[in-house]
């Protein structure tokens, strides 16, 4: 008895293969990290009063705006991307694999391009508690993007040689990828809001 | 111990096999021995602390010299030392000690075998989870040799005084970020394999009760922990980055106003904290039950009376543990309406463990039972960890609380629980599994000699503590009260407390001699089944190979179907037709 049964397959009872599984209960402590990291926010702002800024006086919305369509759009390509394996299509699935990761290099090049004016007009971390929570948020945010860039790199490099060996196990990789990928995407959407519209 | 159980055609080397393992009972016995050594650090950081209570301001014998001019000058123990011990004592023993032995070696070693799987359903991630583990150990190890010492804010490293305090404090955020990391991966790893990996006819109400409180275990480790490590976060801003999260405008240090923003909150990282550090209390008592719950039912020798109840009460346990943690902050000034709340629920959250204890008590009840010695320490649990659960009641309630808050009387209720609670727990598990590890028995005549002084001297070690309590002692005083005028006349219990405290460290000799000798000379089992026990871990060959069983296991009936009317034998196992 040495094989661990339901690495490709789904369990009856449960209609879950083990990965799945385990990357929805990820996500679920995903949602507790990121729900006390907002519960934080909504803290310090209801204990600042009047003196916290509106998020437009001191972020730049159309970045941001720019951002949450480009993270969107990356779902969907990586949406494509495991459809493409579904249907078979190797090829369209490293175009749109490949797509997803550019997509999500562009978001992190944006956000630095923001962090940057920031620092130059002298706005860091401890400026304000405001600041202080933009960061932190982004940051641990953009933490999850570099993580995501990381998987999915490996996935389209050189995890993608299991499709040749393993090809149902190498599409579950990808599907469990991307239901992290509209986590991390999920988030984004309610952070844009949060700290640029409010 | 373990090399006989290699019968495995490819044969791996020993750095695959036995370092850098992904079979889950070599990553059971990593947790569990590394957990032991810190337990026994945290035990001895204790010793020295009980020293300068019992007797303040004096020269601690022996080790004295040796602990540095900056912790104590001339064997004296500086205040500032004696708060890292205090701090370093309750996240070792919290952290490093009891929850890995718990989830970390009983929990992985035994959840697949009782669970008839051939291991866990995330081998790698198994193996990581352990070397994240021991990395964040060392990390809060490291900590000791800074400048400045270790972390000495206390466990719940409390800001503002956290956010000003030495680096020693980075490093057990740090610490705390792997210690996560590792308890994520873990909590993951065992409710995937629970729910995915069960045996072809083990329900969900067939399941040994162990497993379940390790699967709610898992859903605790899992929810809780990421609100603590969104605040270690913001801490470590505060202490790196320089911003105000928990630091409130206009705080005035040694004379000088702090610069920084301000507009930060203290009680945020409070409700953060104690939103992980409740269920964290569940944590070390939940699978201490499923333990004991295992030995009862094997040496009553008849089933478990009242197992339905027991599963569905820690379930409802599991859930209500999210909705209690203010009640640490009665005293914060959080309003008579939100204190409300949380007594309620708080004396709501008594009743599941209430109802668990008392079908234990209950299943004791006309059963014919077999005095061995892990027998005696799951028999010991049970009122100790009574008194303890019927002791923390008064701390509930937010009248009483005030009086209570922050004294001796808490420091004695939450380690009946731990201690001779839980501790008493793991040794009962430590002497019932040892057999299935080793193939062999420990001795029970120094399992006796182990046990009954522990007993004894648990006792006089933390009763008095409630009478200080009662007296008004503040717990986190360098020199046990002696300052104050109200401890007067209990401060003589301190004496005593300390020279019991020795005593207790020196009956705990006999179970380290035990441990050893017992894996080399122990008698050796004659069966794979030596205690004619019903669960699946007993199915398994002596040590389980890798893979764990011969052949894959059906599972025919509950767990705990002991003296069955009509069987052959008294008790028949789950994988018996
Ligand atoms: C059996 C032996 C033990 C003894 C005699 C003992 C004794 C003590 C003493 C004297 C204190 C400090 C009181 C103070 O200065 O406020 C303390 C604190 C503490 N202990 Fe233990 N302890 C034992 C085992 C444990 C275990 C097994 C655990 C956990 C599982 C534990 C967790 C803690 C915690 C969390 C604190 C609070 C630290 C703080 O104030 O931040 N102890 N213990
Ligand atoms: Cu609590």
């Amino acid at each position: 008895m040495d094989t661990i049964p339901y690495t490709v397959q789904a369990r009856e009872d449960t209609g879950l293969y083990n990965a799945k599984l385990g990357i929805w209960l990820f996500l679920a402590s995903e949602v507790m990290l990121f729900g006390a990291l907002f519960s934080a926010y909504v803290l310090l702002r209801t204990g600042a009063g009047a003196g916290w800024p509106a998020g437009a006086s001191v972020l730049h919305v159309h970045l941001g705006a720019f951002n949450s369509v480009v993270l969107l759009v990356s779902s969907m390509t990586m949406i494509f991307a495991w459809a493409s394996l579904k249907e078979r299509n190797f090829p369209r699935f490293k175009s749109c694999l490949g797509l997803t990761i550019l997509l999500a290099l562009l978001f992190l090049g944006v956000k630095s391009h923001e962090y940057s004016t920031k620092f130059e007009h002298h706005l860091y971390p401890n400026t304000s508690t405001f600041m202080a929570i933009y960061f932190l948020l982004t940051g641990v945010h953009a933490l999850h993007i570099i993580g995501g860039v990381v998987v999915n790199g490996y996935l389209w490099g050189p995890g993608s040689k299991m499709w040749q060996t393993d090809p149902d196990r190498f599409t579950n990789r990808i599907e469990v990828a991307g239901l992290y990928w509209h986590f991390v995407d999920l988030v984004w959407i309610f952070l844009f809001p949060v700290l640029y519209l409010l | 111990m373990i090399a006989r159980a290699q019968h495995h055609p490819h044969e791996l080397s020993f750095w695959r096999k036995y370092i850098f393992s992904t079979d889950h009972k070599i990553i059971g016995l990593q947790y569990g021995i590394t957990a032991l050594c810190f337990l026994l650090l945290g035990f001895c950081l204790m010793l020295l602390m009980r020293w300068q209570l019992g007797y303040p301001g004096e020269p601690i014998p022996g080790v004295g010299k040796f602990l540095g001019e900056n912790n104590a000058p001339g064997g004296v123990m500086l205040p500032e030392f004696y708060n890292e011990l205090g701090a370093m004592h309750g996240t070792i023993m919290v952290f490093l000690g009891v929850v890995p032995l718990l989830v970390g070696a009983f929990g992985n070693y035994l959840v697949p075998l009782q669970i008839g799987a051939p291991d866990m359903a995330f081998p790698k991630l198994n193996m990581a989870s352990y070397w994240v583990f021991l990395l964040g150990g060392v990390t809060m190890l490291v900590s000791f040799f800074l400048p400045g010492g270790a972390a000495s804010s206390g466990w719940t490293s409390y800001p503002p005084l956290s956010d000003i305090a030495t680096v020693g404090q980075t490093f057990w955020l740090i610490g705390m970020v792997f210690i996560i990391t590792s308890s994520l991966l873990g909590s993951v790893n065992f409710i995937a394999t629970i729910l995915q990996l069960r045996a072809p006819g083990l329900t969900f109400l067939r399941l040994p009760f162990f497993v379940w409180t390790q699967l709610v275990t898992a859903f605790l480790l899992l929810l809780a922990f990421p609100p603590l490590e969104a605040a270690g976060l913001m801490q470590l801003m505060d202490r790196v980055a320089g911003t105000s999260f928990f630091l409130p405008s206009g705080l005035v240090i040694s004379g000088e106003p702090l610069k920084v923003s301000g507009g930060g909150s203290v009680l945020l990282w409070q409700h953060l904290f104690w939103f992980l550090a409740h269920p964290e209390v569940y944590v070390l008592i939940a699978p201490a039950m499923g333990i004991v719950s295992e030995i009862i039912a094997n040496n009553i020798r008849k089933p478990l009376w009242g197992y339905k109840s027991m599963v569905y009460s820690v379930i409802f346990l599991g859930f209500m543990s999210f909705i209690v943690w203010a009640h640490h902050m009665y005293l914060t000034g959080m309003g008579t309406k939100i204190s409300a709340f949380f007594q309620t629920t708080t004396m709501i959250i008594s009743i599941p463990s209430v109802i668990i204890l008392t079908c234990l008590f209950i299943s004791l009840w006309g059963g014919s039972i077999r005095f061995n010695t892990a027998m005696l320490f799951a028999l010991a649990f049970l009122p100790m960890f009574g008194i303890g659960g019927l002791t923390g009641l008064p701390l509930g309630l937010s009248a009483s609380d005030i009086h209570l808050h922050d004294t001796y009387y808490v420091i004695g209720h939450f380690h009946y629980v731990v201690a001779p609670g839980t501790i008493f727990a793991i040794f009962a598990g430590i002497y019932y599994w040892f057999p299935k590890i080793t193939g062999r028995k420990m001795n029970e005549m120094l399992g006796h000699i182990h046990f009954w002084p522990s007993l004894f001297f648990m006792n006089c070690v933390f009763m008095p503590m409630f009478a200080l309590g009662l007296a008004g002692v503040s717990r986190r005083l360098y020199d046990g009260g002696q300052q104050y005028a109200h401890a007067q006349a209990v401060l003589p219990l301190n004496k005593m407390i300390t020279v019991c405290a020795f005593f207790l460290a020196l009956f705990q000799l006999p179970f380290m001699i035990n441990l050893v000798w017992s894996m080399i000379k122990g008698a050796r089992v004659k069966s794979d089944n030596p205690w004619e026990a019903t669960t699946l871990e007993w199915a398994t060959p002596t040590p389980p190979p890798h893979g764990n069983f011969a052949q894959a296991p059906k599972v025919y009936r509950g767990p705990y179907e002991y003296s069955v009317p009509g069987a052959l034998k008294d008790f028949s196992p789950q994988n018996e037709a």
